[in-house]
């Protein structure tokens, strides 16, 4: 990909995300991700219903890198099925340790692609997918 | 000053992380080598020539120690730094002199490790744990500390110099009052050991933790100074070798004398004589020099820094080698991440410092400490950096 589209869209992810903010509804699984390697911190929230992804919304203090992954994985996921989220995550993370991955799957995703050259990175690029697992952990 | 002494210096980096832990200098880490290359051996009870060497080199640190911060060499502890350190006073000696609706007096802008072994003890003993306002500059003042004591007060523990805003606290007319008014006065001397002259005895402290590696010093090691007649009645969080003089099969036992009844087992021996060194390396140049110096470097760098609109110091009044600031709009880790790329090696966070968010305007800030070794040519480096941080998603991302 073009650098400097990678950059913007990174940036335009980062500057106006994607379902900033949460709300108050019992009826939300929500997970808190605190790093241990890095200060980022943010709360996520999502709402499955009949099996799909309604919504998913985050806020807190994170990196451009962490923010603006969060936001596109959002865009990314809303109207999925369990199913569908959870191969995007295992994608996902397939790309960000350079493993074979289906780049159809992740769409815009695919600006971290060269995040692994960053090492310090790698976590703030992991973030979103993780709370979302954890998240998804928690369906019974 | 000195620069020539520190191999990681070669690779032109620009090491302002200090606060975190300094680079060691060849001298440091020759001694450490020669240890394990010509008297490797264990500590005590050795007859043969190289645990002879080792010994003397061993023991001959605690008066280096003592020396330094002008205490009695059987007041110098050794321990695996600042935090074990502290957690020893808090758990060896607080623990049996506490009780239920006493209060001990900490302030937001603590070290985790000032902060949480407290808390811990809080939940065995059930004691209270008040803070000590914060100036408008972020500093504990004498007259604050003073106003929040009373009956129940019974330990004081604070950093004397605060690792994130760099305040120096008036340690020695908080521990004159600390020791008139019967309260334990326990000081965090991490980030101000390395860096200005400290004299325990002349403070009225009761007790004193720091670190070796935040003062040229290897990891692994660092050191509590405790009075006396105090260490006498702490009890050790370690059994073992080393400490003890006699243990019968009916359970008798007798320890042996402070201070190495605190320190159970093979002690960190490369790494104390390593202390030794450094701290004979610091002496050397001087703790004045050392002080007035990075103070100087700190003014150099605010007088540069004020003419760039976007970044925001938040500690400029407070006179030390520590600088914390942001660049407006951006998250500290991004900012750290960019200096990066120019070599510039700083911390991004909120410096385990978690309570002082209730009271700083952010959470997370870009740290930048001094150290002797560090240039007014390294700063202006960083300041060319900080003015070409419009765009810095250009080079971050």
């Amino acid at each position: 990909m073009d650098s400097n589209l990678r950059r913007e869209i990174i940036l335009d992810n980062y500057q106006d995300p994607m379902n900033r903010g949460l709300i108050e509804d019992d009826s939300y699984l929500k997970v808190n991700t605190n790093s241990e390697s890095c200060i980022d911190n943010l709360d996520f929230m999502m709402k499955i219903e009949d099996g799909v992804v309604k919504d998913i919304r985050f806020d807190g203090e994170a990196c451009a890198i962490s923010t603006s992954a969060t936001s596109i994985m959002i865009r990314r996921l809303l109207g999925k099925s369990v199913d569908e989220v959870k191969k995007v995550l295992e994608e996902y993370q397939k790309m960000l340790h350079e493993e074979e991955y289906d780049e159809e799957l992740l769409g815009e995703l695919i600006v971290y692609d060269e995040i692994s050259k960053q090492p310090n990175r790698l976590n703030c690029a992991l973030l979103p997918s993780e709370a979302i697992e954890k998240m998804l952990k928690e369906i019974k | 000053m000195n620069r020539e002494d520190f191999p990681m210096l070669d690779d032109s980096i620009i090491y302002f992380d200090n606060g975190a832990t300094t680079l060691k200098p060849k001298q440091v880490i020759d001694a450490m080598n020669k240890y394990y290359l010509k008297h490797s051996s264990n500590i005590h009870r050795g007859d043969y020539d190289a645990a002879v060497t080792t010994n003397n080199a061993y023991d001959a640190v605690r008066d280096i120690v003592a020396g330094f911060v002008h205490c009695k060499s059987r007041e110098v502890i050794y321990t695996s730094g600042a935090t074990m350190s502290i957690n020893l006073v808090v758990f060896g000696y607080m623990k049996k002199h506490l009780k239920k609706g006493d209060v001990v007096l900490l302030n937001k802008a603590e070290h985790a490790s000032n902060v949480l072994p407290w808390m811990k003890l809080q939940e065995e003993i059930g004691f209270e744990i008040q803070y000590i306002p914060l100036s408008e500059d972020y500093e504990v003042l004498y007259e604050n500390v003073v106003n929040c004591v009373y009956s129940k007060t019974k330990v004081i523990s604070l950093a004397h110099v605060s690792n994130v805003i760099g305040d120096v606290r008036d340690i020695s007319k908080i521990g004159k009052f600390c020791r008139e008014h019967g309260i334990i006065f326990h000081v965090d001397g991490a980030q101000s050991v390395p860096h200005m002259p400290v004299n325990f005895q002349e403070s009225y402290m009761d007790f004193l933790s720091f670190s070796g590696h935040k003062m040229v010093g290897p990891t692994g090691v660092g050191i509590l100074i405790g009075r006396e007649e105090l260490l006498e009645e702490m009890e050790p969080l370690c059994y073992g070798g080393g400490m003890n003089a006699f243990f019968e099969e009916d359970s008798t036992y007798e320890l042996k004398s402070i201070p190495v009844r605190f320190e159970a087992g093979t002690p960190p021996i490369a790494e104390v004589i390593g202390l030794g060194e450094a701290i004979s390396y610091l002496q050397k140049i001087g703790m004045d020099k050392i002080h007035q110096y990075e103070k100087e470097l700190k003014q150099y760098f605010l007088s540069k820094v004020k003419d760039i609109p976007n970044i925001i110091v938040y500690n400029k009044n407070i006179n030390s080698g520590i600088v914390s600031f942001n660049i407006d709009g951006v998250f500290a880790q991004d900012s750290s991440v960019y200096l990066n790329h120019y070599h510039i090696c700083v911390r991004a966070g909120n410096h385990c410092a978690k309570l002082l968010k209730d009271v700083l305007p952010v959470k997370n800030t870009v740290r930048v400490s001094f150290y002797f070794y560090n240039t007014k040519e390294e700063i202006d480096s960083l300041i060319e950096a900080l003015k070409n941080s419009k765009d810095i998603f250009k080079v971050v991302l």
